[in-house]
């Protein structure tokens, strides 16, 4: 029940006249990255990341967060009107919230969508509220052997839960990793990988590589597949909002379901996007109506949403907590925090309370307000839509070069910022997963730090990550996942049939 | 532009770029290994040396890097097979691509407002094939936009060149 009082502390902080303005400014900027081509809730944040510096940290972190929060919900509004997925998370929307558009109940599968991520964001919400001073508390025992084991279990996951060949996820990981190690080393001072170039002497920023592959890469996709925006319009009414509300509680084993896949998915790195197709696939198949799944049944549209929702935002939890963000736009966010000042990890709940807590409760009140928002702007957002993409794309490419421009000052980073563009359009197509890499390169400086750290503590003895039950038992649960695809395939071929929960989650 | 659905040329396979992605990545996790042995990748006194960590990391990658083109070339499936781009998907891509490029490079001349006014008219008379009434406004609007953000309200300075010397910025 502490965390009820830190809680109601924490929305005062957020009771400032101002941080409710930045609050609403977050979330229509994040409804409008969402729903635009080549804006997601990731590069979104990186881009006006820069802007924020001149805030409190409070009040930036909710600006930024709320934009995520925005973008989340922005991403369901193109799935259902236009069948084109905003952002990959929402790609499991569009399998039935399009129909459900095209057979005229446009307003109804949106109004399914935002509540159903509301309530998902508001689970994983909770949750965070509840479980991350214990998580918190727990981790301020860690030594650099348990932090290296986390972030080992972290990466590993990617591997073992990913859906995409497992060599490709390394080689990704791995380049990130080699990119964050350009530069000075932070431990002895020696140059590495700078090949006498200046320009590399400050190695590679995240948010270039975010702003890159996620803005520039995406822009040359959309143009690739030639997009041709012909949607539906919709009109929410609050008549509409209430016939759907009434009909919606008799999804809740669905929602809850989606909801606590979403969780789980977010605090692990698997992310938003297989949560949201791995909640769409259960729901499929226990569903009494799931035969008439991709038809324009409600119940679709309530699983991918709250799964998705419910990722986006657990994905904060260990970001909060172990410094280990769940997703690229939680390490974007953890890098502001960086740049603020404000080390994440267990510290932050003893140090910055204030801010912990008004985060937690900027995000409640952050989800209520995005469910207004969404739910009385659709019409602008799907006329935005319609604005044609030649219009779209420059203004977009001269966006996203101001935002690398900004990070640093420097000009070499916009070029870096093409090359990366290049780099992500590359890699998607081949499918390359592009979060390992980002994350690599976020955290690579501070996993080899507690490596070298625990590797000095003994002497280079790797024995040291068995030394007691913990960080013994996350290492070799680190390595089970690095090695799942290899047992999996073992197993599968023992047993001659195919695992259930993996066909469901590799769709 | 949906309506070319006629197969245009293929312009390189999956199969041929899996390969050569791969080879890229072989050939950059060698210039990691290499840089890394030359800081020490070895164990000093005072603990691990700077090379130490990025050298497994390229170790790993090149082994990654292997597989993945051992599989491109070895196995033969329907997935690989298929065409990485389409000619005309590629000059689509060529048509965001190179003005893009064209515009970073006008940023370090002209500074980034005066650029972003010339690509964003460019690109829209070029692609849109718009009339010039409904490019200016887009044009010239969004950089002012961006120059009020900036400058005035943000106070973050962008890149400026000569028109804006000129106008006392």
């Amino acid at each position: 029940m502490e965390a009820l009082g830190s809680l109601i502390q924490g929305f005062g902080v957020v009771a400032d006249p101002m941080n409710i303005v930045y609050m609403f400014i977050g979330i229509t900027l994040g409804v409008l990255i969402g729903v635009l081509p080549g804006l997601g809730g990731a590069n979104g944040v990186a881009i006006l990341l820069p802007l924020t510096f001149g805030m409190s940290p409070t009040s930036a972190i909710i600006m930024l967060s709320c934009i995520y929060w925005g973008a989340l919900f922005g991403g369901a509004i193109t799935s259902v009107l236009f069948n084109i997925p905003g952002e990959p998370w929402s790609v499991a929307t569009t399998f039935d919230g399009h129909p459900m558009a095209q057979k005229g109940h446009a307003g109804e599968a949106l109004t399914t969508a935002f509540t159903s991520s509301f309530f998902g964001a508001f689970f994983a919400v909770i949750v965070i509220t509840f479980l991350a001073p214990v998580i918190a508390a727990f981790a301020l025992q860690f030594g650099p052997a348990e932090f290296f084991a986390v972030q080992m279990l972290t990466f590993c996951s990617f591997v073992g839960m990913g859906s995409d060949s497992p060599f490709k996820v390394l080689c990704a990981m791995m380049l990130g990793f080699a990119l964050a190690a350009v530069g000075i080393d932070t431990v002895t001072g020696e140059l590495r990988m700078t090949f006498g170039s200046v320009e590399l002497l400050r190695g590679f920023d995240f948010l270039i590589a975010v702003i890159g592959l996620f803005g520039i890469g995406e822009i040359l996709l959309t143009m690739e597949e030639g997009l041709a925006f012909r949607g539906k319009s919709a009109r929410i009414s609050a008549t509409v909002v209430w016939r759907t509300w009434k009909q919606l509680p008799k999804y809740w084993v669905t929602a809850m379901r989606g909801s606590i896949v979403g969780c789980w998915m977010g605090i692990t790195p698997g992310g938003a996007t297989p949560a949201s197709f791995m909640s769409y696939g259960l729901a499929k198949r226990f569903s009494r109506n799931g035969s008439k799944f991709g038809t324009g049944e409600m119940e679709g549209v309530v699983a991918p949403e709250t799964a998705a929702h419910a990722a986006g935002t657990s994905a904060l939890l260990p970001m909060l907590t172990l410094g280990i963000p769940g997703s690229p736009t939680a390490a974007v966010l953890l890098g502001g925090l960086l740049i603020w000042g404000l080390q994440p990890g267990p510290l932050l709940f003893v140090e910055q309370a204030d801010f912990v807590w008004g985060l937690i409760a900027s995000m409640y009140l952050g989800n209520i307000a995005g469910l207004i928002v969404v739910l009385t702007t659709v019409p602008l957002f799907a006329a935005i839509l319609r604005i044609p993409f030649s219009i779209i794309a420059p203004v977009i490419v001269v966006i996203c070069a101001v935002g690398a421009y900004t990070v640093h000052n420097a000009f070499f980073d916009v070029v870096l910022m093409l090359v990366f563009g290049v780099l992500g359009y590359i890699f998607k197509k081949l499918s390359y997963p592009l979060a390992p890499l980002v994350l690599a390169l976020v955290l690579g400086d501070m996993a080899e730090g507690s490596f070298r750290q625990a590797m000095l503590v003994s002497q280079g003895d790797l024995a040291i990550f068995w030394s007691n039950y913990l960080v013994g038992g996350i290492i070799t649960l680190a390595l089970f996942m690095l090695f799942w695809p290899v047992i999996s395939t073992f197993i599968r071929r023992k047993s001659g049939t195919t695992g259930g929960t993996e066909a469901v989650a590799a769709k | 532009m949906d309506h070319e659905t006629e197969s245009s040329a293929p312009v390189v396979s999956n199969r041929v770029m899996e390969i050569v992605v791969a080879g890229l990545f072989a050939l950059f996790s060698i210039i990691v290994m290499m840089d890394s042995a030359r800081v020490g990748a070895g164990w000093a006194s005072d603990g691990p040396e700077a090379g130490y960590f990025p050298f497994y990391v390229g170790l790993i990658m090149l082994v990654s890097a292997l597989a993945i083109m051992g599989t491109a070339i070895f196995r033969q499936t329907n997935a690989d097979s298929g065409t990485f781009v389409e000619k005309h998907q590629l000059a689509l891509v060529l048509q965001v691509l190179v003005p893009s490029s064209v515009f970073v490079a006008l940023v370090s001349f002209l500074g980034i407002y005066v650029a972003a006014a010339i690509f964003i008219a460019f690109f829209m008379y070029w692609v849109g094939k718009y009339p010039v009434q409904k490019i200016v406004p887009v044009a010239v609007g969004v950089p002012v936009a961006l120059f009020v953000a900036f400058e005035i309200w943000f106070l973050v300075p962008l890149p400026k060149g000569p028109v804006e010397a000129m106008l006392g910025f």
